[in-house]
């Protein structure tokens, strides 16, 4: 530690490692109202790994209605995630697109015509785009359109397209032996959807009547400790492999997340993956990660990538959405989370007035208290950034709960080869709703 | 009962000849001294109990030592009447005589407090300035290893101020004043201007008089009248600290510490600590009206509280282990420029106010309270009291918002370091000059009088204007040579001066009935031809200056009258006083209607000659006239061969839609002359230079043309009778106890010592003389010149002696700047004048000729 001492960062230094990736939309105004129940998002990425395996994708659906959010935290590379933060919501969006819609699009393809944009992204300049897999990916998405055009699928299917057969492709294939869980909001007026695979997790910021504010969870984490997810993988495999497929809370002592894309390792059977690997690119066989097939595989598939879908009503009181990968969650309690963000956004701390009551207190005492949650709320005005605001805390704070900015500054200025070994990745989406828009609708609907 | 309410309550008289508003303090002492004044027909109602607003919460420090001599003097009666309250009522009041300790962390506050000093001593009230070891010796818990030294007054107190308010209610009482608890007043009902009656939750009172002391909630009640009166207030919540009792108890007569830089007090209370301050971020509270029971309901904020303990535990670091009592939120009301509210308002005759207290309420109210009734009694006070007049506000002050942004930035100013010429920050930009915003871009720096923006100079192009506008000093200003440069230009060449802020009368009438008017009002003739400029002063029956003018006699019957900025309000309501009710006689405020340029310069003549084809030379256009003639395109523009500061030129009076035409024309033509914007305080340094005294500053309304030098303005020739003639006359009989003198300071480094601002002490031969009023560096003496009065020692039987020429210039006068006194030659006339010789032989003749009779 006495290493790490000589790395502290000044708050400017700070700061600006912090913001590096911070990243706000205001959805625009008509007429001076805004007449979208999303006012707008924040988001920030903070990496631990080099390159960062995190992916955030944000974009309003401009043939539907409605605002896609989502969280992709990859592991074993980061190949994986960053091809979901492309695609992914174009496959939710076009099985969002009406029949007739879905031909228009159709005939202007075959026509060479040029066809109305589908998203409009929201991106930071360091969200990465791969130009060179677009034409790849255009046609897998257009294979997929004219498949819903025959049958209407559920939107299940979409989240089974990251495998489908491409499998030649190095670019493919690198992204099918990583992996990546998704956690994915649709915001449409007052409906909100989660669509979660994996343990990063969206939870709602509501603020009761006496303003403080609660945590309500919107997904459930795809792990070990979600007893219903332990009891189906376990369900899903003979009995005899009860005590192997989950070992040390791991998907078969080797994998965290229970639901995933890619990963092909824990989906394929040894021999499609045998045969993949040495008619593949001369890159893969070298990478032994590729190579090695997990203890005690016997009846693939054990991973999925079918998301658990959650619908939640929006009322009034539902003030934001977090989404955070789980290097989040597990530097901060959801219920810390949502006061860190209610306070900041709504710029009132929700502290308890200090009352002197009855109590013996000194002066010193008294300035030693008022020291330190004065020192707790400046942090707040460093940021504009809701999103960085939380980071700031998610990496800075000490056992009182307050940013230390000691303690900032050494988790900031770890090396590249430390670093993984405090702290995961962490991304985070804050989207704040617009109370007056959810109380006008449900007014109207009443 | 017919009207509801408590049935214990005592009945509502139906009439009165004066109702106050206000049981608190303040309102209590209007009371008490009406009383002693031989009223006997008052009613005091109050809408709770006795001293149940900021009163009963009062920090009950009474400290003398105030910013201005006035707020000094209120303290010193109020430290007076309260010490002997005790004796006069039998009611204890808990007065202890501490003592208090102004002290100084840096150079700067020790300066002011020195030339506070100097200040006190002149009031007679006593004070020291002493070293840190001192004040370690007359307060056991003071750090002063950070202190520069402090100021102590040995006669400031600690009372209990629900106390004060109990015994001056209960010796009003006795003197025949009806209290009345619990009866709220929720109208004022104006008749023809003048306040009739009184309706309350209880039924109404006819009155006379009404006085509204109703503190947090007089503005409220101002606007709770038919005619809306604009009381400029706004509260804001103040917190202190009690403590429990030390270990070691605290003596009860350990001084009051009062150290502005920590922005904290403290006082003794009870063996322990009474401790609050003015922070930096001030809460306020109140701006949209509340009733009083919001008062018992204020909030402890410890959070706010913080900065205040750590300058606390900073001051008194043994003071960590004390125990906390209470921290005690008492909201406080402030008003626009730190000073009180008193006085009748303008439009309301009748409608008296005292409020705005500014957190030394308990140390004003005596004071004030007596003035009050003074002024109620005689029609005026026993003191120039102009400074807290409400009259200095207009209803352009009464706006909400301006309130509320502006206390934000008082309450904490009332314990920030001040230095000469400092201007508030918020609230400005209210009023401007149509050519605001092309000054601006040219380097303007703005000052505010009156809610207008004035150019204080011009910052050149290139100059660093950031460190310009930070600097503070109580030495040489940095913009020390920029103004020595605009001054220089109106000397040889020629300078514009945006003058607009001067308030602007247009006098009318289809008869004789203005120009009456007007020689009543005014002490010179104004029965002048067509086209004359007139200086005069408008004079009460004292024949002191209630306002100094430039009159324009337009037609025959019709008269433009110009007046300084903050007369707005108060010229206004002494013409409407004292105006007939005729229909034919009009009076009307044209301030917004034009845009006043002053031309100052001998190149004035050449500017102006070359935009109206017109020869501008005093032969073709002599002194003291005024001219409808055009300039450029535009046309009707007044142009008066006159200027404020006594160099050659014109004031251009022009409609403002042909504000910028003019200016453009003038500034273009200008070039080859010269010219240059210039702004107010090259105007000071040339007006102080040239002895020009201001309303204000130099003149008040106690001063008299005669203490001046300005007999020759005063029409004694004349059979005309006019307001202050008879006064004048007598003065004439008697001599003159004060005159004004113009003291150059010799011996004073311009670049090292420290400037004269104003208040400072003149001494004649080593003996107290008299005070400066206004001061500036001349940039032609290169040297200092301080204005102000002198008089001299009062004879055998302590009578007033008359001044004589002799004693003005026979005597060695020094003047006291921050406790070092600088020697000065005293002038009663400038060195340098156009007129020199003949104003010479007139001023010498003026002071024989009242000296001799």
């Amino acid at each position: 530690s006495s290493a790490l001492r000589s790395y502290n960062l000044t708050p400017p230094q700070v700061n600006s490692i912090l913001k590096a990736n911070e990243y706000s939309f205001k959805i625009p105004e008509f007429d001076g109202k805004n007449v979208s129940s999303v006012m707008g998002f924040e988001s920030n990425q903070l990496p631990a790994n080099a390159p960062i395996e995190d992916r955030r994708s944000a974009a309003t659906c401009l043939q539907t209605r409605g605002m896609l959010l989502g969280v992709f935290d990859g592991h074993a590379g980061c190949a994986c995630a960053q091809a979901l933060s492309e695609r992914l919501f174009y496959y939710i969006a076009v099985s969002l697109l009406p029949h007739d819609t879905l031909c228009e699009l159709e005939a202007a393809v075959e026509a060479g015509r040029a066809q109305s944009p589908i998203l409009q992204w929201h991106k930071h300049p360091n969200d990465y785009f791969s130009r060179e897999a677009q034409s790849l990916y255009f046609n897998s998405l257009r294979t997929y359109w004219q498949e819903l055009i025959d049958l209407t699928r559920l939107i299940i299917t979409l989240y089974q397209v990251g495998d489908s057969n491409a499998y030649l492709h190095y670019w493919v294939l690198r992204v099918a032996f990583s992996g990546a869980t998704a956690c994915v909001a649709h915001i449409d007026g007052h409906d909100l959807y989660i669509a979660n695979a994996g343990d990063a997790r969206a939870v709602l910021g509501v603020q009761e009547e006496d303003g403080s504010f609660s945590a309500h969870t919107l997904s459930n984490d795809h792990s070990a400790q979600n007893e219903e997810e332990v009891a189906r993988i376990r369900s899903e495999h003979p009995h005899s492999e009860r005590k192997t497929v989950i070992r040390q809370d791991r998907l078969l002592g080797l994998l965290m997340p229970f639901r995933a894309f890619g990963d092909v390792k824990f989906k394929w059977s040894i021999e499609l993956q045998k045969r993949v690997l040495e008619s593949g690119p001369d890159q893969l066989h070298d990478n032994e990660h590729t190579k090695f097939i997990p203890p005690n595989y016997h009846t693939p598939p054990y991973l999925t990538a079918e998301p658990e879908i959650t619908h939640h009503r929006l009322r009034p009181q539902d003030r934001f959405l977090v989404i955070g990968s789980d290097g989040l969650w597990e530097t901060l309690h959801r219920q810390e989370v949502i006061r860190v963000v209610g306070e900041y956004l709504t710029g009132v701390h929700q502290r308890q007035p200090l009352k002197v009551g009855g109590y013996k207190v000194t002066l010193g005492q008294m300035q030693g208290l008022l020291e330190e949650r004065k020192a707790r709320t400046s942090s707040a005005f460093e940021d504009q950034n809701a999103a960085t605001h939380l980071m700031r805390h998610a990496v800075g704070n000490n056992e009182f709960g307050t940013v230390d900015h000691e303690r900032l500054s050494k988790m900031l200025s770890l090396p590249e080869e430390l670093a993984r070994m405090y702290r995961d990745d962490i991304t985070i989406i804050i989207a704040q709703f617009n109370p007056h828009v959810i109380g006008a609708q449900r007014h109207d609907k009443s | 009962l017919a009207v509801g309410g408590d049935p214990q309550l005592p009945p509502l008289p139906g009439q009165a000849r004066v109702v106050i508003c206000g049981g608190g303090i303040v309102g209590t002492s209007v009371a008490y001294h009406l009383a002693k004044l031989g009223w006997t027909d008052v009613v005091l109602l109050e809408q709770g109990r006795l001293g149940a607003g900021t009163t009963r919460l009062c920090a009950g420090i009474l400290s003398m030592a105030k910013p201005i001599s006035i707020e000094s003097q209120m303290a010193s009666y109020s430290s007076s009447l309260y010490q002997q309250l005790e004796e006069e009522t039998g009611i204890k009041t808990g007065y202890v005589k501490t003592g208090s300790l102004c002290l100084a962390q840096n150079q700067d506050r020790f300066i002011s407090l020195k030339r506070l000093a100097t200040r006190l001593k002149v009031l007679g009230i006593s004070c020291n300035i002493i070293k840190p070891k001192e004040i370690a010796k007359l307060h056991p818990l003071v750090n002063i290893h950070d202190l520069v030294g402090a100021l102590h007054l040995p006669e400031d107190a600690v009372v209990s101020s629900p106390d004060v308010n109990h015994a001056l209610a209960v010796a009003a009482a006795r003197q025949g004043v009806q209290i009345l608890e619990q009866t709220a007043i929720q109208q004022v009902v104006v008749e023809k201007g003048h306040v009739t009656a009184v309706e309350t939750d209880r039924g109404s009172i006819e009155c006379d008089y009404f006085v509204n002391c109703a503190g947090q909630w007089a503005y409220e009640l101002g606007q709770a009248s038919e005619v809306k009166v604009s009381v400029p207030l706004h509260g804001c919540e103040h917190f202190y600290l009690l403590t429990k009792p030390l270990q070691e108890m605290l003596s009860p007569n350990t001084p009051v510490i009062i150290d502005m830089d920590g922005r904290m007090y403290a006082r003794p209370w009870q063996g322990g600590l009474l401790s609050g301050g003015l922070e930096k971020n001030p809460k306020p509270i109140f701006t949209e009206g509340r009733n009083q029971l919001e008062v018992q309901n204020m909030q402890e904020d410890w959070d706010h509280f913080e900065p205040m303990l750590s300058a606390l535990l900073r001051r008194m670091p043994n003071l960590e282990a004390a125990e906390i009592h209470q921290l005690v939120n008492c909201p406080e009301s402030f008003t626009p420029d730190m000073r009180c509210l008193m006085g009748e308002t303008p439009g309301v005759s009748g409608y008296y106010v005292l409020a705005g207290m500014n957190s030394s309420g308990l140390a004003f109210a005596g004071g004030a309270g007596k003035y009050l009734a003074e002024w109620m009694t005689y029609g005026y006070p026993t003191a120039n009291v102009w400074a807290l007049d409400i009259k200095r506000f207009g209803n352009l002050q009464s706006s909400r918002t301006f309130l509320r942004h502006r206390v934000m930035e008082v309450m904490p100013l009332l314990y920030e370091l001040k230095v000469p010429r400092w201007d508030f920050q918020t609230g400005r930009q209210l009023r401007t000059s149509p050519l605001y915003d092309r000054l601006d871009t040219q380097g303007a720096r703005w000052m505010e009088k009156h809610g207008f923006e004035r150019p204080k100079y011009f910052v050149p192009p290139g100059k660093d204007l950031l460190s310009l506008d930070q600097s503070k000093t109580f030495y040489k200003p940095d913009w020390f040579d920029i103004v020595g440069a605009e001054v220089k230009c109106c000397k040889e060449a020629v300078c514009v001066i945006d003058m607009s802020s001067f308030t602007k009368f247009e006098l009318t009438s289809t008869g004789d009935q203005a120009l009456e008017l007007l020689q009543y009002l005014c002490a010179n003739d104004l029965d002048v031809p067509v086209g004359h400029i007139v200086h005069t002063g408008m004079l009460n029956e004292r024949g002191g200056y209630e306002n100094d003018c430039s009159v324009v006699r337009i037609s025959k019957n019709s008269f433009f009258i110009i007046s300084p900025t903050d007369q707005q309000v108060h010229c206004w309501s002494w013409i409407k006083k004292h105006m007939p009710s005729d229909p034919h006689l009009h009076l009307e405020d044209v301030s917004w209607k034009y845009t006043a340029l002053n031309l100052i310069g001998p190149r004035a003549m050449d500017v102006l000659a070359e935009l109206s084809y017109v020869s501008m030379t005093p032969e073709h256009f002599p002194s003291m006239f005024c001219k409808e003639m055009s300039v450029g395109y535009a046309n009707g523009i007044r142009v008066m061969s006159m200027t404020h500061t006594g160099e050659p030129g014109f004031m251009l009076y022009i409609p403002i839609e042909y504000a910028l035409h003019v200016y453009n024309e003038v500034m273009s033509v200008g070039q080859k002359y010269g010219i240059r914007n210039a702004g107010y305080y090259a105007l000071r340094s040339l007006r102080i230079e040239k002895f020009f005294a201001f309303w204000g500053q130099d003149l008040d309304t106690f001063t008299t043309p005669l203490e001046c030098g300005r007999e020759f303005r005063v029409k004694f020739d004349k059979d005309t009778n006019f307001l202050g003639r008879e006064a004048l006359l007598q003065q004439r009989q008697e001599g003159v106890f004060r005159r004004f003198v113009m003291l150059v300071l010799e011996d004073h480094d311009t670049e090292l010592d420290l400037w004269p601002w104003w208040g400072e002490p003149v001494y004649r031969s080593g003996q107290l003389a008299g005070t400066t009023t206004s001061s500036a560096y001349s940039y032609t003496l290169e040297r200092h010149v301080c204005l102000g009065f002198v008089s001299p020692p009062p004879g055998p039987e302590g009578l007033p002696t008359p001044i004589t020429p002799d004693f003005i210039n026979r005597g060695d006068y020094e003047v006291d700047i921050a406790g070092q006194r600088y020697p000065a030659k005293a002038k009663l006339y400038p060195f340098s004048s156009l007129f020199t010789q003949q104003k010479r032989r007139k001023e010498d003749m003026e002071l024989s000729n009242f000296q001799g009779k």
